[in-house]
């Protein structure tokens, strides 16, 4: 069997997640930040690791300004709907996932005006654009890092310039990118960077967060959720300081051992290490899908400029044919269709057909990529 | 125990109080994260005890490294 969906989790883990998870379950168990006896404290330690695992891997300078959530969308949803007000302007590109679209939508519905700056054909976003796109009330722009589609890196770090250029905050989706990519929220002028842990990351489902800079005033953020955090328990007023005020309820604690390994495993790894790899295997899958007649490979066809996913089509079967023959005759496991990201298919001219993505990861290898690439020349050849 | 041995740093959370305690090891203090004394706050959270004599370099460490302490307090 050939594991071929990272993109949308990634799979198998490094050993130390499942220990790590195992161990808190059967050791540690108690609830973090909430009583104060030895195995609470063990606990909050462990969670309190990850968040400072986190702010290493990111280059963030406060590790209490890491809030651990669900997953990229509940940080995504907390950034945007925290922070954007009727009368603000946002902007964002035409290659985003529904995590941010939708709410974008939603609070368009409410008086927040959104631009959609559109990408090219290939993926790729001309930051010029967005800065043409700035208007008196603009407060945010929002972009992923990398396309889930076709895996396009965008320029967050020349967004950024824009972003302090004209007062505005700049809000990252490094779902795709997280681990496999670097990112330095300094240098690239991150104020929002929403992650997901069990990406690249290499963590557990469920586990994911928002890093929030020092620009951001947390004191105006709109909660969508308060309660119980261990913290001014005195009060019937939710707590404003960070990450208490945004981690309301008991947290996935387990969840959080298991990411803090998988974050200690791409620290010792290293990102330019992994990204290497799957640079190498990106490009021989998108230079042998290339040599296939009938089949088109959407992107910019160029590892050094996309992530390790890759979407493609074959001329005359659906996507979703395509992914149960290589699941059924070749044990090679992918997804098909939209992913997510209907913008992105418009912009790239696969909607509503959607592709067949094959979402490489760093445990994949050049021999897999090959039996993958021989695979999807015997189904075009018959198609 | 001998009286007025240790001081508290009330902090505003548990995380608080682990980075605290990260930041005081860096700098060789010993603390403990010990529940808030009754008597000090109702908070239900925990809070760093040290030994009286490291109490100026804990608040000076604390404070080169940003960390916003409620109080300080001998017990």
């Amino acid at each position: 069997m050939i594991y071929f969906d990272n993109a949308a989790t990634s799979w198998p883990k490094p050993p130390g997640v499942a220990k790590a998870m195992v161990h808190f379950l059967n050791d540690v168990g108690a609830n973090p930040g909430r009583s104060a006896h030895r195995l609470a404290v063990e606990s909050g330690r462990i969670v309190y690791n990850a968040r400072e695992a986190v702010a290493e891997l990111f280059n963030a300078p406060n590790p209490l300004r890491v809030v651990f959530g669900s997953n990229a969308t509940e940080a995504l949803n907390l950034a945007l709907c925290g922070l954007l007000r009727p009368g603000d302007h946002v902007i964002t590109t035409s290659m985003e996932h529904n995590s941010v679209m939708r709410p974008l939508r939603a609070l368009e519905q409410q008086g927040v005006e959104v631009t959609v700056v559109r990408c090219s054909p290939e993926g790729f976003l001309d930051p010029a654009d967005v800065e043409a796109a700035v208007l008196p009330d603009t407060a945010m722009i929002t972009l992923n890092h990398a396309s889930n589609v076709v895996g396009t890196i965008l320029p967050i770090a020349e967004t950024g310039e824009i972003a302090r250029r004209h007062g505005l905050l700049l809000l990252v989706d490094a779902a795709q990118t997280a681990g496999a990519y670097p990112i330095d929220v300094e240098t690239d002028k991150i104020d929002l960077l929403a992650f997901t842990g069990h990406k690249s990351l290499c963590g557990p489902m469920g586990t994911g967060g928002l890093v929030i800079g020092e620009r951001v005033d947390e004191k105006r953020m709109e909660l969508p959720k308060r309660g119980g955090t261990g913290s001014r328990s005195e009060h019937e007023e939710q707590p404003d300081f960070l990450p208490d005020m945004c981690e309301s309820g008991t947290p996935n604690a387990v969840g959080l051992a298991g990411l803090e390994a998988g974050l200690q495993w791409v620290l010792e790894q290293g990102v330019e290490t992994i990204r290497a790899h799957e640079v190498e295997l990106t490009q021989r899958l998108i230079d042998g899908l290339g040599d296939i007649p009938g089949l088109a490979v959407y992107g910019g066809l160029d590892a050094t400029r996309q992530t390790a996913t890759v979407s493609f089509n074959i001329t005359g079967m659906e996507p979703s044919e395509v992914g149960l023959r290589l699941d059924e005759e070749y044990g090679i496991l992918c997804r098909v269709g939209l992913h997510c990201a209907p913008a992105a298919h418009k912009t790239i001219g696969t909607f509503p057909v959607g592709t067949v993505r094959f979402g490489l990861g760093v445990f994949n290898t050049l021999e897999e990529v090959d039996i993958a690439v021989s695979a999807a020349d015997e189904l075009a050849r018959e198609a | 125990m001998t009286s007025n041995q240790y001081a508290v740093i009330l902090v505003y959370s548990t995380s608080h109080a682990l980075r605290a305690e990260k930041v005081l090891a860096e700098v060789g203090i010993s603390c403990k994260l010990i529940p808030v004394p009754r008597h000090l706050s109702s908070d239900c959270g925990v809070c760093v005890r040290i030994q009286r004599a490291d109490q100026e370099t804990a608040l000076e460490s604390l404070e080169a490294a940003r960390v916003e302490i409620e109080g300080i307090h001998e017990i």
